[in-house]
């Protein structure tokens, strides 16, 4: 019954993750891959959103584009849990559907 | 030198997601031939671009973020980078690629080439400008 969110752009260019936050589910997965990973780090004007949405929504982020872009998984924030491009295909076959929030 | 302009690229994009950080920084070096008046600015998502660190083995695109370090070498030593969006992001000069030029009038001085300043410098400086390319 829970659903797989991902979002591939960064908190801080679209409104696309704070849709997704306020339209996913309680129990529900959101994955934040391609430029949406930068939206993963602590620390930032959007962090303290993110920390609230994972009270109720469990969150991912791709390690491969994080490194990508120079942030180290260290400096996430802490809950969120990298995976890798295995991670990401298992994700999608634990849940029920997938929506990309584009 | 009569014909010299001002040019300012700005990025506002992170790099990889999509194809705005490296037309941006091909333009600059191309643009470089020209011996015009060139300053880079980054804004908002484009401060990403410069962090230090980026590795892409793993997701299959060319890591272009070397490229930077070179453009003191075509003569692009001023690159400004916005305060603000650095602290919305969490970063920090540290964690941005340091970026030297060598100034021929000082006995080739290494200088540095990043320049961070306040979103009321950066309109100051866009104004100055006489023509601004955006990415």
């Amino acid at each position: 019954m829970a659903m797989l969110h991902t979002v591939n752009k960064s908190v801080f260019e679209r409104n696309s993750l704070d849709s997704c936050i306020s339209m996913a589910k309680a129990g529900s997965s959101i994955l934040l891959i391609e430029d949406g990973v930068v939206s993963a780090v602590a620390g930032t004007a959007a962090s303290d959103r993110i920390s609230k949405a994972m009270e109720s929504i469990t969150f991912y982020v791709l390690g491969p584009d994080l490194k990508a872009r120079g942030m180290s998984e260290d400096r996430i924030i802490d809950g969120i849990k990298v995976v890798n491009y295995e991670g990401y295909v298992d994700l999608t076959t634990e849940h029920d559907n997938i929506q990309s929030w584009l | 030198m009569a014909d010299v302009k001002k040019f300012m690229y700005v990025n506002r994009k992170a790099p990889y997601g999509t194809i705005y950080a490296l037309e941006s920084l091909e333009v600059v070096l191309i643009g470089a031939a020209f011996d015009q008046d060139v300053s880079l600015a980054f804004v908002d998502d484009g401060v990403y671009q410069l962090t230090k660190g980026q590795d892409t083995s793993e997701i299959g695109i060319k890591n272009f973020s070397k490229t930077y370090s070179a453009l003191g070498d075509y003569e692009v030593s001023k690159i400004y980078v916005d305060q603000e969006s650095l602290d919305e992001r969490g970063l920090t000069l540290d964690d941005l690629q340091h970026l030297v030029w060598e100034d021929e009038d000082e006995d080739w001085a290494e200088k540095d080439s990043i320049r961070i300043l306040s979103r009321a410098e950066m309109a100051d400086l866009f104004e100055e400008q006489d023509v601004v390319l955006s990415f």
